[in-house]
């Protein structure tokens, strides 16, 4: 079970949690769980859902694996000029 | 090379700034560059001062035609009806296209949907210079003549262009569709606010209640503008049979042609997109315009359509940033310990959703240790041109506001200004405010970097008072392809996908030459087009040097794999017996060791005999950017009887992770710091009652010009970053965030005046010395 | 009605036919093919479309073609002899003196004239002198420096 923490447009879809334990042990597994169990993190996932393991920033990659016990954060897909 | 060292800098006492600070990374063994951290010609230069280089309105096509733009000259309109018969009879008018052109294609994809809609109106106009209908004709005045022929029936609707005014709860509405996002309830009454945000963690009511000082402002900054020097410009062709080819100026031809693609209702295979050279983008290049427009016209006129923007269009059609609201309260101990912090961004997004007050709400905090903080943030609609990103897009305006906070804060503690941050300052291991720790930063080496810098302990002269901030950008790096070929002679092409808009091509073949071991000048870097190569993401995020050095390391690497299995088949003993260095094919072992090392140029010479054409790949997703940080330093002088304010002095100090092209690293801190400058004390959109832009060129919208400035001094620190084969990290944006607030931080320290208005234009600058005289 | 023009252009004469209407600019990019100036405004205020005429700059955007009958015009494109780059153009790559260089053009043109009437400038002076030209890149440190080496050079 991994702990995911989540950023505050997230949390209403969540009934107002600011972290969710999911099973998931990749990014990609992770985003399918969360849209079935929180449809409403759906429109968040296909704008773009940024992914934080262990403090290191994954913007694209779904295949990356979500160690044991690391600490995950969800921030928005960002842009840049 | 450039001699620098032999010319007279402008201050005595301020450090070689050639010279970088390094940090040395334990997690990092390559130090020792040879090519990288040099600073030869870049390869497109030549081509730049002869006047041979193409920007986008440089390039023609045979039987081209010229694409004009009609634009809607109201804030808000019902379109009622377009009649276009009169502008299609025109002798030599070969296309009129509307909305009707453009059927949509986006399949539910909202973000594609508001840019189709955004380059040609649908039913409404949403902004002054919403394009409505576009001409393609022989030449520019049949086409000027037929837009006149085109009548537009408008209804016009009330407007709103102000972003206090646009949340209140009885202001036009400018989708009423419009439900807030990431509020619960979920609102059933529509309004301007597209989105709620918020980040943080602690708990702030707490943390105030331990306050000895409260500090609570609110703070605007205006809209401004990229103002890049090139205008948009393309030309479009398409084909009955479904191809097209298309040259732009642009940051991404790959995303403009999968845009294109996705809005024309082409296969992406068959549209083939050229960058042009491009004359700046800052993020305003980032998505299409009026390129969907001109592949229509094309399409329906069978003929290649050449459109270019004029500067009016570019102001009052693209771009822009947003304008903003902002509250901040800081709390901290008598011993300088900020125990909380807090803020409400609100950032107009122009007519269509945004994540501009999203980005403010993550970087606001983002330099600082925080037990306590909170940032909430509001997109907000508004009857302007579509947000578009600038350069770490709503970073700057939110540091304005804490930066400004963060010095009074100083001020009234009684501590200075650089200790306080330097005691606040986000370390390795620090949970940051936007919520993931950080790795290894360089916040608190840019603040004690300053500190120590002479700039800082210069003399004022009258009216001149100094101040410092510090600023905070993510970078990011995204999908990456690159390749290179070695040629029969053993010189090398190395092809990227990322557009060069300030040097990146020299700073990628500086990487490859030093993992090949090969002199620079033997590494040729191109831009290719979307046909050779596969996706790569645009140059934004400061991303380009990041992850194209990146991608070519690797791709470098596979070559090298290449060429030493072919120097093993010339030499006829086993690959496992040959290592690669300093360019040559050396052989090792009792048995081998003894053969003369094969250079690259003798591989290639024999490739034919060896396995064929020697090339390298890599197709990657280069995550790990390394975040950013920077603290300026900037001398104002106020001339108190017309509130004009000029800087004399500037110091940008920045950390790069590794300087790859020292030149053009100091040029992306200058260049930075220099728009920030007059975003901080020139730059706006000045709307009128009727919602039209009202200063649409640069005689009213006032960058700043080479007399407005000083040079500006700059110090490369390197703290390498961990993700990076070399430790580079992104350069391109960060040096914009500080200016606005170490400049309104120095006239406070001049004059005892609290900007919170930015620009601070000479008429807001008078205002204010005016009041504090009075008060 | 199309007029004819007889002008030099970068020491050669050139004869062009164009509109009574259209800027200099229009005729060197859309008729002569010399798009080394560039439009980045079309009103005379960034001089990215600066040129020389009789020796002066000039926005081509704000003069009409039609007007450069008899003159003597100088572009970018005439800055080099030969192979040999002029000094401004060497130093403006040493320096790095630009990044996208949309701008250069212009501020080549602009310096050039600037150091033909002042060969020993200062700062203020060359501030002052290219504050006609807009660069959005490079905060005009590195363009500064490399005048100032160029002038340097020039001198001897």
């Amino acid at each position: 079970m991994a702990e995911i923490h989540l950023w505050g447009a997230l949390r209403p879809a969540a009934g107002g949690a600011s972290t969710v334990s999911v099973d998931a042990k990749t990014i990609r597994e992770l985003f399918r769980k969360l849209e079935e169990t929180y449809p409403g993190m759906a429109p968040h996932i296909a704008r773009g859902v940024a992914v934080s393991i262990d403090g290191r920033i994954y913007r694209d990659d779904w295949g990356r694996d979500l160690p044991e016990g690391s600490e995950i954060y969800l921030l928005p897909r960002i842009q840049g000029g | 090379m450039a001699s620098e060292s032999t010319m007279a800098h402008p201050f005595e006492d301020a450090p070689n700034h050639v010279t970088p600070t390094v940090i040395h990374d334990p997690i990092l063994s390559k130090t020792d560059f040879r090519s990288v951290g040099t600073r030869p010609l870049r390869p497109d230069g030549l081509d730049k001062v002869t006047g041979r280089a193409r920007y986008g309105a440089d390039f023609n096509m045979p039987g081209q035609l010229v694409g004009l733009v009609l634009r809607s000259p109201h804030a808000h309109a019902k379109i009622k009806k377009i009649d276009t018969s009169k502008a299609e009879k025109l002798p030599g008018v070969k296309a009129v296209v509307t909305a009707a052109d453009l059927p949509d294609h986006t399949g539910g994809d909202q973000s594609m949907y508001d840019i189709l809609e955004n380059c040609m109106a649908r039913g409404v106009a949403k902004y002054d210079g919403h394009a409505v209908a576009a001409v393609a004709a022989v030449d520019a005045p049949t086409a000027r003549k037929a837009l006149k022929l085109i009548k537009v029936d408008y209804e016009v609707l009330p407007h709103v262009t102000d972003v206090d005014e646009a949340v209140k709860p009885n202001a036009p509405l400018v989708n009423p569709r419009m439900l807030t996002e990431g509020v619960e309830p979920k609102p059933k009454k529509a309004s301007n606010i597209a989105k709620r945000t918020e980040f943080g963690h602690g708990d702030v009511d707490a943390g105030f209640k331990e306050a000895d000082v409260i500090v609570t402002r609110s703070f605007r900054t205006e809209q401004t503008h990229q103002g890049y020097i090139e205008p948009h410009a393309c030309v479009a062709s398409v084909s009955p049979d479904g191809t097209g080819e298309l040259w732009v100026c642009t940051q991404g031809h790959f995303v403009y042609r999968n845009h294109c693609a996705m809005l024309l209702g082409m296969d992406v295979s068959k549209l083939r997109v050229t960058s042009s050279e491009i004359g700046g983008g800052f993020g305003g290049k980032t998505h299409v315009w009026a390129e969907p427009v001109a592949l229509a016209l094309s399409r329906k006129a069978n003929r290649p359509v050449k459109v270019t923007m004029t500067r009016e269009e570019v102001f009052r059609a693209s771009g822009p940033t947003s304008a903003s609201s902002i509250d901040v309260k800081i709390g901290a101990r008598k011993d300088g310990a900020i125990v909380a912090a807090d803020a409400t961004l609100r950032f107009t997004c122009g007519p269509y959703y945004g994540m501009w007050a999203e980005l403010g709400s993550m970087t606001a905090f983002a330099c600082y240790d925080l037990k306590n903080v909170r940032t909430v943030g509001y997109e907000v609609l508004v009857n302007r041109p579509k947000t578009a990103a600038y350069r770490a897009p709503s970073a700057p305006m939110a540091a304005f506001a804490v930066e400004s906070v963060m010095d009074e804060l100083a001020h009234k503690i009684g501590m200075n200004a650089v200790d306080f941050r330097i005691k606040n300052a986000a370390k390795q291991g620090t949970r940051a405010s936007y919520g993931p720790v950080y790795g290894p930063i360089g916040i608190g080496a840019t603040l004690e970097a300053a500190k120590k810098h002479p700039h800082m302990k210069a003399p004022l002269g009258k009216n001149q008072g100094r101040g410092m901030a510090c600023g905070f950008w993510f970078n990011f790096g995204g999908q990456t392809c690159t390749d290179i070929n070695v040629g029969p002679d053993g010189s090398v092409t190395l092809t990227v996908g990322t557009v060069d808009v300030g040097g990146s091509r020299a700073s990628i073949a500086l990487c490859v030459a030093e993992e090949l071991g090969v002199p620079y000048e033997q590494v040729k870097c191109i831009v290719a087009d979307t046909g050779t190569l596969g996706h790569n993401d645009m140059t934004d995020g400061s991303r380009g040097t990041f992850s194209s050095s990146m991608a070519g390391i690797f791709a470098a690497r596979n070559a090298i794999t290449v060429l030493r299995e072919r120097a093993a088949r010339m030499w006829e003993i086993p690959v496992e017996h040959v290592t690669w260095e300093d360019g040559h094919a050396k052989a090792v072992g009792e048995k081998y060791g003894n053969l003369a090392p094969l250079s690259l140029k003798e591989i290639a010479a024999a490739a034919g005999n060896t396995g064929g054409p020697i090339a390298g790949h890599s197709e990657i997703v280069a995550d790990g950017a390394g975040v950013s940080f920077a603290t300026h330093i900037a001398d104002v002088e106020v001339d108190p009887e017309t509130g004009r304010s000029k800087i004399v002095r500037y110091t940008v100090i920045q950390d790069a992770g590794k300087a790859v092209h020292p030149a053009y690293v100091e040029g992306q801190y200058q260049g930075g710091a220099a728009q920030g400058i007059g975003w901080a004390l020139n730059e706006e959109y000045i709307y009128g009652k009727d919602g039209r832009l009202q200063n649409p060129g640069f005689l009213d919208y006032r960058i700043p010009v080479c007399s407005d400035l000083p040079m500006i001094d700059t110090q490369i620190l390197e703290i390498p970053n961990p993700n990076h084969p070399y430790g580079v990290r992104g350069v391109g944006e960060t040096s914009i965030v500080p200016p606005l607030a170490a400049i309104a931080n120095a006239m406070s320290n001049a004059f005892g005046v609290r900007m919170t208005h930015v620009p601070m234009s000479p008429p807001r600058v008078l205002k204010a010395l005016e009041a504090a005289k009075k008060a | 009605m199309a007029v004819l023009v007889s002008t030099a252009i970068n020491g050669d004469t050139v004869e062009f036919a164009c509109d009574p209407h259209e800027s200099l600019l229009d005729v060197l990019r859309n008729r002569l093919g010399l798009s080394g100036a560039k439009e980045g405004c079309g009103t005379g205020d960034c001089g990215a479309c600066s040129v020389q005429v009789d020796g002066r700059v000039v926005c081509a955007c704000l003069m009409l073609g039609v007007e450069a009958e008899g003159r003597d015009i100088e572009t970018v494109e005439g800055m080099s002899h030969g192979t040999e780059l002029h000094p401004l153009q060497s130093k403006f790559l040493e320096h790095a003196a630009l990044q996208c260089g949309v701008c250069t053009p212009g501020f080549l043109m602009a310096a050039k004239a600037l150091l033909e009437h002042n060969p020993d400038p200062t700062e203020e002076e060359i501030r002052f002198g290219l504050a006609g030209n807009l660069c959005r890149c490079t905060g005009y440190d590195k363009i500064v420096r490399a005048v100032q080496d160029a002038a340097k050079v020039m001198r001897g």
